[in-house]
């Protein structure tokens, strides 16, 4: 199952970029010209993000580096006791909306102290894998076409998380057993 | 909401550091995020470049079209102040498959184009509307079909079976993305 996922995954991309290329030669599609012209737009919105960008990292930096994450567990790990959720998983609940990179650093942490095939492993991995970095993604997004005002955007996002969270622990201790 | 998350992000770690002794590395970490953002994002021209300029060829060769009335009940439903056909639909469509299949990387630079689009459909340029909350709400409740990322470190820290969690981040993710669907038709009337 592994191989065939790693096969799959090596040829996503190659295949994806020939389809499109066999299929817009096949239309007539000047496809060399047209890339260029699409492409142009890369530097103009790699440059837009770059304020919006300064601004999260700032912040979540400054957050992560002061050890205010450990007040944070103390307060809630009582609450998320309630619904199942394993405490050492916590640090990860709250770090993957904000950080990819950093998310993906406890994961391994905890692989290495608990194992990959422990209810915490597999938690872990289920809440890693059904979640996004949901801070990131919006500052991206709307910091490319300007939008400030971002309504409603964030609370749903994270009303999302927290299903796929009290998902993550529901369906786990289902299938996994504790 | 964002104003006030982040002034909590840095007020609380400003405060948090004071009792702990880690002042300076606050300081620091503020210097540093501010760095990686830059340097992040000029690693991304590349990147963003590529996958734009293979979005163009594959808007002008009518396959985004095609894709996009493919999917268009769905998109339809999900987004009904978009005119079906539009640009906006069609890369909204192709941000979402990239997503399913877990082609991070091209996903990101198809959403902005898709934003772009939806821009154009608004009045208000500096407000969200209901079709770009939708669409991001879909995007951070991560519909990627397989975990690969996940099964990668699974498989590197020795599990024996990296792929068991498939079916149960698939059921996670399809609650999430639920919710984050359903979350958006209610909040969309309050704000």
């Amino acid at each position: 199952m592994v191989a065939v996922l790693k096969t799959v995954s090596v040829f996503a991309i190659p295949a994806f970029i020939a389809f499109i290329l066999i299929y817009g030669h096949m239309k007539g599609v000047a496809v060399y010209e047209t890339f260029v012209e699409g492409a142009k737009e890369g530097l103009t919105t790699a440059f837009r993000i770059i304020p919006y960008l300064v601004a999260m990292f700032v912040a979540i930096g400054m957050f992560r580096s002061s050890g205010a994450m450990e007040f944070v567990i103390k307060i809630v790990s009582p609450v998320l006791g309630l619904i199942g959720l394993p405490p050492e998983v916590l640090p990860l609940v709250i770090m993957r909306p904000m950080s990819g990179a950093a998310s993906t650093g406890l994961l391994a942490e905890l692989f290495k102290v608990y194992g990959p095939d422990s209810f915490i492993g597999r938690t872990a991995s289920t809440v890693m894998g059904s979640t996004e970095t949901i801070f990131y993604t919006l500052s991206v997004y709307y910091g490319s076409v300007g939008v400030k005002n971002i309504r409603y955007t964030l609370a749903a996002g994270l009303l999302a998380d927290a299903a796929g969270i009290l998902a993550a622990v529901a369906v786990c201790t289902m299938f996994f057993g504790r | 909401m964002v104003n006030t998350v982040w002034i909590i992000l840095i007020l609380a770690g400003i405060l948090a550091a004071i009792p702990a002794g880690n002042i300076e590395a606050v300081t620091q970490s503020a210097f540093d995020g501010a760095k990686q953002a830059v340097e992040l994002s000029f690693g991304l021209i590349g990147i963003y470049a590529l996958w734009l300029g293979l979005m163009r060829v594959a808007e002008k060769a009518g396959l985004v079209k095609a894709l996009s009335s493919r999917m268009a009940p769905v998109m339809k439903a999900l987004f009904p102040e978009v005119p079906a056909g539009s640009p906006a639909m069609g890369a909204m469509a192709m941000n979402i498959i990239a997503n399913m299949l877990g082609l991070g990387n091209a996903a990101t630079p198809l959403g902005i184009k898709a934003m772009k689009e939806l821009r154009e459909l608004s009045h208000d340029k500096e407000t969200a509307t209901n079709a770009m909350c939708m669409f991001l709400v879909i995007n951070t409740s991560s519909v990627q079909l397989i975990p690969t990322t996940v099964i990668a470190l699974r498989s590197a820290a020795g599990s024996a079976n990296p792929t068991e969690i498939i079916g149960t981040a698939l059921i996670a993710t399809a609650c999430s993305t639920l919710a984050g669907i359903i979350s958006v038709f209610i909040l969309r009337r309050y704000y």
